[in-house]
Order: structure tokens, then sequence, then C-alpha cells
């Protein structure tokens, strides 16, 4: 969280910095099969953000003694350009952060894909973040989801994730990154819609038992439109083929 | 997983969702709690917490640094967590892992979110404040280190004294200064077995477990959460924790205070 002495105002009179209303998601574009040597890919734009989803495998497990006879092992890499932040220059590869981002996404993908039919090989989720403007976990697990569908690895459902926050104290979703540096909450979930079972949930900041429940209704009311746009997404793909 | 470890975490599996825990323990019972306050000296603070068998120690030094660009007026926390080798059998040597690092984010989160220290006042003068760095140990593994780490880095935090600061630089000779903590955090953790949930698990449970969660409040309002493992909570199921965490935070901050 950044200092208070600069904070901008975020809501004037219900609207965000950006004319959002507090539940409305930015503009989403997904497009799947972008790549030619993955098996599966999506590049998305969501607000600023600008995302692209790698899916290999299953293959072979490489180094061999991690291969799990009972099924498909997932790795996963989250991580952010040195190009992808307004200010300043990132290093590249992992740190810290990214690190934990990469293991909570790989419980989420490991709950959805069918494991057991690929015993002993592996499938890789890369998601590359080239432009970040908040919310970047959750665009990026919406990537992979549309990424690993079109590289056809059997799932139990199409995952899609999205951000709540408080913003100037009032509960929204989706949060730039802005909005990000100056909540007083961020509370990033990724949902099953079969079942609304909450996969990925990471929060810190302050909130009340009835925010947390407003936050929730938002983020799975927005949902239906990010598991749309997924799904279109996917049909778009096989479209004259 | 080998053979017998899937057999005995199916066994393990049968009897909580029975309603039973292997300790005879209730569903939300945590453990026999002990801390002992400063068993170190070189280190600023420090606390050693035992929950059940779990071990862990932690430790604080504070440094004098440069403040972050973005925070020029404040000091820093940095809190790290070590998986020793000695701890447990699946422990392996080397820098941390995903496993060591999202546990000390996790406590980190829960303690910066919880306004637990006042930044501020960690900052000297332009171009100096003072760094606390939190390590924490693991020096025996039977589950729930989100819950152990949390209470002795909280812990450790309390015992804090910082050198007086004279002429530029720290007086070690002169560890009087009492950290000021403006407010302490617990944190409790949770794992499900089909659609019954525990709190505390022990490592044979943790090991069978589907899905866990970590609720960090300060008995007012949830000031951290962290979803770990490939399993999912309903919203109902983690709204109802949500509740639990808040009415266990007293009973958890007297066990933190005492």
């Amino acid at each position: 969280m950044a200092s208070k002495a600069n904070k901008p105002k975020l809501l004037e009179k219900g609207r965000r910095r950006d004319g959002r209303a507090l539940d409305e998601l930015r503009d989403i574009r997904i497009k799947a099969g972008v790549l030619n040597n993955a098996d599966g890919s999506a590049y998305v734009e969501w607000g600023n953000n600008r995302i692209l989803a790698a899916v290999y495998g299953p293959r072979e497990v490489i180094p061999k003694h991690f291969s799990n006879p009972n099924g498909a092992i997932v790795k996963c890499r989250y991580s952010m350009a040195p190009f992808s932040s307004l200010e300043g220059h990132g290093r590249s590869g992992q740190n810290r952060r990214s690190i934990e981002i990469s293991k909570v996404i790989k419980d989420v993908f490991e709950n959805v894909i069918i494991l057991g039919e690929f015993p002993d090989s592996e499938i890789d989720i890369f998601m590359e973040v080239l432009q970040g403007d908040g919310s970047t976990r959750a665009a990026c697990i919406n990537a992979a989801s549309v990424a690993l569908a079109s590289a056809g690895i059997p799932m139990r459902d199409l995952v899609y994730s999205v951000s709540i926050g408080k913003i100037d104290g009032e509960i929204g979703i989706d949060m730039d990154m802005i909005e990000d540096n100056y909540s007083d909450a961020d509370m990033p979930i990724a949902v099953s819609p079969r079942n609304n079972g909450l996969l990925l949930l990471q929060m810190d900041g302050d909130l009340s038992e009835s925010e947390l429940k407003k936050g929730f209704d938002m983020a799975l009311e927005a949902g239906k439109r990010i598991h749309n746009i997924q799904r279109e997404a996917l049909s778009e793909m096989y479209k004259g083929v | 997983m080998s053979g017998i470890d899937i057999v005995k975490s199916n066994y393990v599996k049968e009897i909580i969702k029975r309603g039973e825990r292997l300790d005879k323990r209730g569903a939300f019972d945590i453990r026999d709690i002990k801390i002992e306050n400063n068993p170190l000296f070189n280190a600023e603070g420090s606390a050693r917490v035992n929950l059940g068998l779990t071990d862990v120690i932690a430790g604080v030094k504070a440094v004098i640094e440069e403040p972050h660009s973005d925070t020029p007026k404040e000091g820093n926390l940095i809190v790290s967590a070590e998986l020793l080798p000695a701890a447990s059998a699946d422990f392996e040597t080397g820098p941390p892992g995903p496993a060591a690092i999202e546990l000390a984010r996790v406590v980190d989160r829960g303690i910066r979110a919880g306004r637990c220290i006042d930044m501020e006042g960690l900052f000297l003068e332009e171009g100096k404040s003072i760094s606390l760095y939190v390590d924490i140990y693991v020096l025996d593994y039977d589950g729930n280190l989100f819950d152990a780490c949390s209470i002795a880095a909280m812990r450790a935090l309390m015992n804090t004294k910082l050198p007086k600061y004279e002429n530029g630089e720290f007086n070690m000779e002169d560890r009087s200064v009492p950290l000021k903590i403006e407010s302490i955090v617990s944190s409790t953790t949770y794992g499900k077995f089909g659609d019954v949930i525990i709190a505390d698990m022990n490592a044979e449970e943790e090991a069978a477990t589907d899905a866990r969660l970590t609720i960090t409040t300060d008995g007012k309002a949830v000031k951290a959460m962290q979803k770990g493992l490939n399993g999912s909570f309903t919203i109902d199921e983690v709204e109802r924790l949500v509740g639990i965490s808040l009415k266990k935070h007293e009973e958890l901050k007297s066990k933190m205070e005492s």
C-alpha cells in the first residue's frame, strides 16, 4: 500500500477515476489460439492489462523423477515483463511475489484439470504480464483458463477470476493499479462456476463480515460476464475450422 | 506419495469425515500453545513457539537502511521463513521454495494489513529508517506452520527492544526502546475434508486435507486471508470461518500477551 499523503480521490459521486461504477468490470477482450508453437494460448486485454498465456503439454516430465504415475503434474509460471509497469524498470525473472502467485494459480488449475488422464506427464502454464495495470493475477487466470481449453486439455470447468477491493471505503471489483495502490483492501478470487467453489482466495487490508459478503456477491455477478467472454473466445477460435 | 502414505491419508480423511480426530480434539480446538519469550539475546526480539509438536523460533533484527523510495518517511518490515531440513524428512536444503515463500508472505501480510507496527515511527532522519527483519525458523514440523509462525513473528515483535539511535548510528549497548505495537493480529488456519472443516491441522491431517484456509483478524475485521491447496471452499464456508476466527481472536491474543 502506497503512502496516504498523495492519495488521489478514487470515487466521485459513486464513479471511479475511469468513470466505472463500483461493480463494473473494465473492457475485456480475449483471443484464443494466438501462438503457433504452444499447444494452447490466449491473449487478454483487460483494461490496460496485456496478458499472454501459453500452455504446453501434456508432455514428458522434466526432470523425470518428478513424474507421477497417478496423473499429470502442473507447472505454473506467472511473471511480469521488465517493461510492464509505468514506473521504473522491473527485474526480469522470478521474485518472491511472482513465486507465490505462481503457486496459488497452480493450486487453481490442479483442481479443474482432469489430471488422472495423463499419468507421468506435465502440463505447463506460462503467464506473461506484458503490461500490468492492477488485478494482473485475475487477468492471468482468465487467460490461462482459455489457453488450457484451447489446448484441448480436459477440465471440469472453465475457471474465472476477479479481484474485489475496498476503494475509498466502498466495496468494488476489478481494481486498476492506482486503485489497488491506495485501496483499503484487496481480495482476488478464482471461481469454478459450476458450483461457485473458491479455488483461489487471497486478501489483505480490512474487511468487515458484511463487506466480505457484498464483495462476493458483486464478484459472482461479474463472473457471469467474464465466463461468457471466455466461452466466446473459444468458439471464435473454432469458427471457420 | 507412496502407497502407505495414500492408505494413511485415506484413513485420516475417513476419521475426520466421521466427525472425529486422531488426537480426540474437537473440530475447532487448537492444540496447546507454549511461548518462550526472548530465548535469544543477540536478536532485538525473539520468541519460540510450540503449537502441539510444531516448534518454531522467530528472531527480529533491526538495521538502519535507506527508506524505500515510495515510502521515504517510513521504515521497513521484511518477513522470511526457513523450513529447516532438520524439521522434517520432507524439507530439503537450498533457498526457500514456494512453500516457505508463501508462508512468509502470508505472515507478513497479516502483520502489515493489521497495522501492527507504526511504520512511520521507524523513520529516523532524511534518508535513514529502521528495517525490521523478522526471520522465522521452523525447527520441528507437526502441521499448521501458518499459525505457529504468525504467533512467533507477532510475539517476537512484541518482545523487540530497539537500540538507541545516537549520532547517526545504533548504540548496541543500550537496547532499551520497546518497539511500539499498535495492534495484535491472530491467524487461524482451517483444513477441509469433504464437507467437514477443522482448525489447526497436525502433520498427518495436513497431508490428507483437500484445501487450506488461513484467516488473520484483529477481532474486529478480517485483515488477511489465503487459500491453499487444490480443493475449494464455498462462500458460505468462508463466511462461517471468518466468524469463528473473529471469535477466537481474544483467546489467541491473550495467549500472545501472557
